[in-house]
């Protein structure tokens, strides 16, 4: 029987929602435990949240003040040897889990399995390739354990508030490295939904023409309470700060409604969009490759149809 | 010091892949490949930090059959001083790549390894992670900004929060994130001058790695088609349809 082995990712004290998007994954595979991991220097809310998500049988706390930030280097002897006795061990395919599960993966010496998009059964997944171009079916060795990292936009998050697992801290003694120290995250603060969690998405490109014509973006985004986002184009201009560019290299969202204005629509945007529920294109246009995947279609001057949507609204 | 770039070849970024019908695998024959884009800005990082006179030395790897010559060509082309051409006509997985550079790093003693974030072929985003881990040495994976100073590396990471700053001691493994720089365009008296640059040749079989073949890809697939979707003819209209659909 399989015994998943979920890592938490968390910010500023708070669970992150990717973490409950890879314990919907372990779900699928029907194990008989999905233990939580917490790495962190103060870990009792962030497990407070973990334990409250349905389908967690137990919530492992490693509290040290080496694990105040989210080094690979230090975080991942200490996964690796929680790992012992699990036959699975997860994390979201966000820049966390991208950063630390290989080389989880590498110190107990097993490939790892990259943005499972789906469970197909204990040892087989999909998951895409060439930018999401083909999907490949692929099967683990069963007498190792699986390392892999979930796809959050092909999973909903597993619900939360029901359950109420026990917390346990966990005892690891591992000698840590010191050659890796984080120095500052500058982020991109906002009161708007977060990209990789919001239900309604709008995301503006090269067409919005400069970083002042952007506000016409946020400004419409903050009407129909939606997460913002752009393409390449409209980061590599400038308009924009780069963690809200959403495609192969950025963010890959799943929201129930993504809206792509002034964005042409390149494999690499279409890479990172392709899950969303209903997809809007507004564009002057008619031509550009995003009206062939969008679902509703509008040819026109962006600065003169988001005035009217919000007249219409 | 030295650096050691990774430098993969496949199938060029504007080439639309298709799924051969039998799930069998891409098609690859006569198909236009490339330099790894992120491999481009990795060789790029390195041949600046060398320009900086932070480097002496910089060799770009690649591991793949006899032909894989002439890609390395273009690495050396583009600046490095040589090259390490390992000889395999397999398929290599992540977690063998890692096995294979750590061989070489014994060997080499670089003071810095840049690799590509990911490959855009399997997109597994995980060779230099490995690595670093087999290495025991820090990693700074999805750099936008590199800084070497006294023995250490002060990168800027592209993470979904923002922007984080880490140190890390050398020797250590870096990944590029796209916005790292703006790779050189190789000039002809370049590529002629390439020509006399040396490239050792290391046979695979040689090197006492165990060759990984943990996953198995048993299916390719084409993605699911989205249904064609309809074009509306003013704002008002696409209110409407949103608001049927109980998205507004």
């Amino acid at each position: 029987m399989s015994k998943i082995l979920v890592i938490a990712e968390h910010l500023d004290g708070k669970l992150n929602s990717s973490t409950a998007r890879a314990v919907s994954a372990a779900a699928a595979i029907k194990p008989e435990a999905i233990d939580v991991l917490v790495l962190a220097d103060n870990v009792s809310a962030i497990a407070a949240d973990a334990a409250m998500i349905e389908s967690v049988s137990r919530v492992l706390t490693i509290a040290r003040a080496e694990n105040a930030h989210p080094l690979a280097a230090v975080l991942a002897p200490q996964i690796a040897k929680a790992a012992a006795g699990y036959s699975h061990v997860f994390a979201p395919s966000t820049t966390f889990g991208k950063d630390v599960l290989p080389r989880v993966a590498a110190l107990l010496g097993v490939a790892q399995v990259s943005d499972v998009m789906s469970v197909e059964g204990a040892h087989t997944f999909k998951r895409p390739i060439y930018a999401g171009n083909a999907i490949i079916t692929v099967e683990a060795d069963a007498n190792s354990t699986v390392v892999a990292t979930i796809r959050t936009a092909s999973w909903a998050a597993a619900a939360s508030g029901a359950n109420s697992a026990p917390v346990e801290a966990l005892n690891i003694d591992v000698a840590l490295p010191s050659h890796s120290r984080f120095v500052e995250l500058q982020s991109g603060k906002s009161d708007r939904p977060d990209l990789q969690s919001a239900s309604k998405v709008v995301s503006g490109g090269r067409g919005v023409g400069s970083k002042e014509n952007f506000e016409i973006i946020f400004k419409f985004a903050d009407k129909i309470g939606a997460a913002v986002g752009a393409s390449r184009a409209a980061v590599d201009a400038g308009y924009v700060p780069s963690d809200l560019q959403v495609g192969q290299t950025g963010k890959i969202i799943a929201p129930e409604l993504y809206m792509a204005i002034g964005i042409s629509g390149a494999i690499q945007h279409l890479t990172g969009i392709k899950d969303a529920g209903t997809i809007v294109a507004i564009n002057k246009d008619g031509e550009a490759p995003i009206f062939e995947i969008a679902d509703i279609g509008l040819v026109g001057d962006l600065f003169k149809i988001i005035p009217e949507l919000e007249q219409a609204l | 010091m030295k650096i050691i770039v990774g430098y993969k070849r496949v199938v060029d970024y504007n080439v639309r892949i298709q799924v051969k019908p039998d799930g069998t695998g891409v098609v690859t024959d006569g198909v236009k490949l490339s330099a790894n884009p992120f491999d481009d800005i990795a060789l790029e990082e390195a041949l600046r930090l060398r320009e900086k006179g932070v480097a002496e030395e910089v060799v770009v790897v690649g591991i793949g059959p006899a032909d894989l010559t002439a890609h390395l060509r273009n690495g050396l082309a583009m600046g490095a001083n040589r090259a390490i051409h390992v000889v395999t006509t397999d398929a290599v997985q992540p977690l063998t790549a890692a096995r294979i550079f750590q061989k070489l790093i014994e060997k080499e003693q670089p003071g810095l390894v840049i690799l590509g974030k990911q490959a855009i072929d399997d997109d597994a985003n995980q060779t230099g992670q490995m690595l670093a881990a087999l290495w025991d040495r820090p990693q700074a994976t999805f750099a936008s900004k590199v800084e070497i100073t006294d023995g250490k590396a002060t990168v800027t990471r592209e993470v979904d929060a923002g922007l984080e700053v880490i140190e890390a001691e050398l020797p250590a493994v870096i990944t590029t994130d796209l916005r790292l720089n703006e790779p050189r365009f190789i000039k002809l008296p370049d590529i002629m001058k390439a020509k006399s640059k040396p490239i050792d040749t290391i046979e695979f079989g040689s090197l006492g790695v165990e060759a990984n073949d943990h996953l198995k890809t048993t299916h390719y697939a084409a993605p699911a088609k989205r249904s064609k979707g309809v074009m509306v003819k003013d704002a008002a209209e696409l209110v409407a349809a949103l608001k049927q659909k109980g998205l507004l």
